[in-house]
């Protein structure tokens, strides 16, 4: 053991600097309340007190700060989307991402790799071909590329698939990147933390308060919050919240995991996605192969790991890359992605007053954090949707005008 | 590996198995609001709970009921449509 950490544990006083306060106790009131300190809650928290000069306002957390989806996800970020809407919206995200760690003044490990959405069939090359066009179109990096430009760019890749998928092209997109998403996190809550923002962890929502159509509190474990805003930006546990201000949504639950190897050396340096063969798959700075595949194939309210995940997603794996027959994996967990029936988020306000949802962020909501805490703060402060999330209303539905993004969800949900 | 009972060809991998949602019962369309249209439509009960769900065995193309806690992924019993204990 290190002597520095010896000695914090014999004075039992840390002299880091903690990333946030603690807080004893709740406030009797708020201006507004987020629940859900992820990554979206707690950019929502920071921008709000940066932009809008909302102070008086607490994020509570059911369990601890970024331990829900923000670090859970395999940390993609891209915006070579299908929707117009879309890609607009991405690449703001992407444009706060570029100098996020400055902001902070924290390593959030920021990393443009490239990103290849790999081709294996003539109907995917056409979606490639779309998703370019779309992409040049709205000023983003992406572009049709040949078998040529993919085994450069990864020599190791077996651009047959063992035979039974051969590849034959790609979406290739520059700016996408990976990031360490607990960082993303820290570096959100002190940001919040410093601007007078109260986190509180371990604080679960047991009832929302609603009379008139409109907010007036909520009850918590620790004791009622009155307030006349809740942010709502929870992920997995959005229909739970939901219900207890009587909203239907279409949000389904389905359980999404991912798999880690042992750390080994530096090989990979592109984000590599192959629709086809359910596998996306990238290295971190650690060394580790950080891969994910499609959702669960049926709705699950948990974060258990299964071992079909674990063998389907290896053997497509092995298909790409045969070489890695005798690496381990490390660690598996699961998410719980909170699914529309467009791909799209659902973002803005609600029927209640003073309801504001930030959500249906299924399994493409890590890449939006930035964005998503800007415009949901803009859209508390001035309690009106954002210009960026008019296309993701919960409304849409009603209206029928619904944002189809299936065709950009990196492997085939 | 996880079993799943099918009514006809008792316990099976549950890779043999497709889930289509939770059994939902739809509104007249010539008679109903568009509001409970849009609802039927659109709108799930996404929240845990012990759920009745329709399955299908594809290995022999039975479509059947099974009722599961969605939280506990647990499977409380299946029963072909119409010849459960509760009677659709």
């Amino acid at each position: 053991m290190p002597l520095r950490l010896l000695r914090f544990a014999l004075n039992g006083k840390h002299s880091e600097p903690r990333m946030f306060r603690n807080h004893d106790t709740l406030k009797s009131s708020y201006d507004a309340v987020i629940i859900g300190a992820g990554g979206h809650g707690l950019a929502a928290a920071y921008y709000l007190a940066r932009d809008h000069g909302m102070t008086n306002v607490a994020v509570l957390e059911k369990g601890y700060i970024g331990g829900g989806n923000t670090g859970r996800n395999t940390t993609i970020i891209r915006s070579n989307y299908l929707t117009p809407e879309g890609v607009e919206f991405y690449d703001a995200s992407i444009k706060l991402w570029e100098d996020l760690g400055q902001d902070f003044d924290l390593n959030l490990f920021y990393s443009k790799r490239g990103h290849f959405t790999l081709a294996h069939t003539d109907s995917a090359m056409r979606t490639m071909r779309w998703r370019a066009e779309v992409n040049k179109h709205m000023g983003v990096e992406s572009e049709v590329v040949g078998t040529k430009d993919i085994q450069d760019a990864c020599p190791q890749l077996d651009m047959t698939c063992a035979g039974h998928a051969p590849i034959l092209g790609a979406l290739y997109h520059a700016p996408g990147a990976i990031a360490r998403h607990d960082a993303v996190a820290w570096g959100y809550g002190r940001g919040a933390d410093q601007r007078g923002v109260e986190i509180h962890q371990r604080t679960e929502v047991l009832n929302i308060d609603v009379k008139g159509g409109r907010v007036q509190g909520l009850t918590t474990n620790r004791g009622y919050i009155s307030t006349p805003k809740i942010l709502c930006a929870v992920a997995g546990s959005t229909p739970r919240v939901t219900n207890m201000v009587g909203l239907r949504t279409p949000i389904i639950i389905h359980p999404l995991q991912a798999m880690v190897t042992e750390p080994i050396k530096p090989w990979l340096n592109t984000i590599l996605v192959s629709g086809s063969l359910h596998v996306y798959v990238s290295q971190s700075d650690r060394g580790e192969l950080v891969m994910g595949a499609s959702l669960d194939p049926y709705e699950v309210q948990s974060t258990r790991s299964t071992l079909d995940f674990a063998e389907g997603l290896s053997a497509h794996m092995l298909d790409m890359f045969p070489f890695l027959s005798n690496v381990k994996i490390n660690r598996q967990w699961a998410g719980m992605a909170d699914m529309t029936p467009d791909f799209a988020p659902i973002m803005g306000k609600t029927p209640v007053e003073g309801f504001y949802l930030d959500a249906g962020w299924g399994t493409w909501g890590f890449k939006a954090t930035p964005i998503s805490g800007k415009t949901m703060s803009y859209t508390l402060a001035n309690d009106r949707d954002h210009d960026l999330i008019k296309s993701f209303r919960l409304s849409r539905f009603a209206e029928y005008e619904l944002t189809g993004e299936k065709g950009a969800a990196s492997v085939g949900h | 590996m996880k079993l799943m009972n099918c009514p006809i060809n008792g316990p099976r991998p549950l890779q043999e198995f497709f889930y289509w949602g939770e059994c939902r019962d739809m509104p007249n369309p010539d008679t109903c609001t568009d509001g409970e249209w849009v609802d039927y439509v659109f709108h799930r009960n996404g929240a845990p709970g012990v759920k009745k769900e329709w399955w299908y065995h594809m290995a022999s193309g039975v479509w059947f009921i099974a009722v599961r806690d969605t939280q506990a992924d647990e499977v409380k019993e299946t029963y072909l449509y119409g010849a459960g204990p509760h009677h659709e």
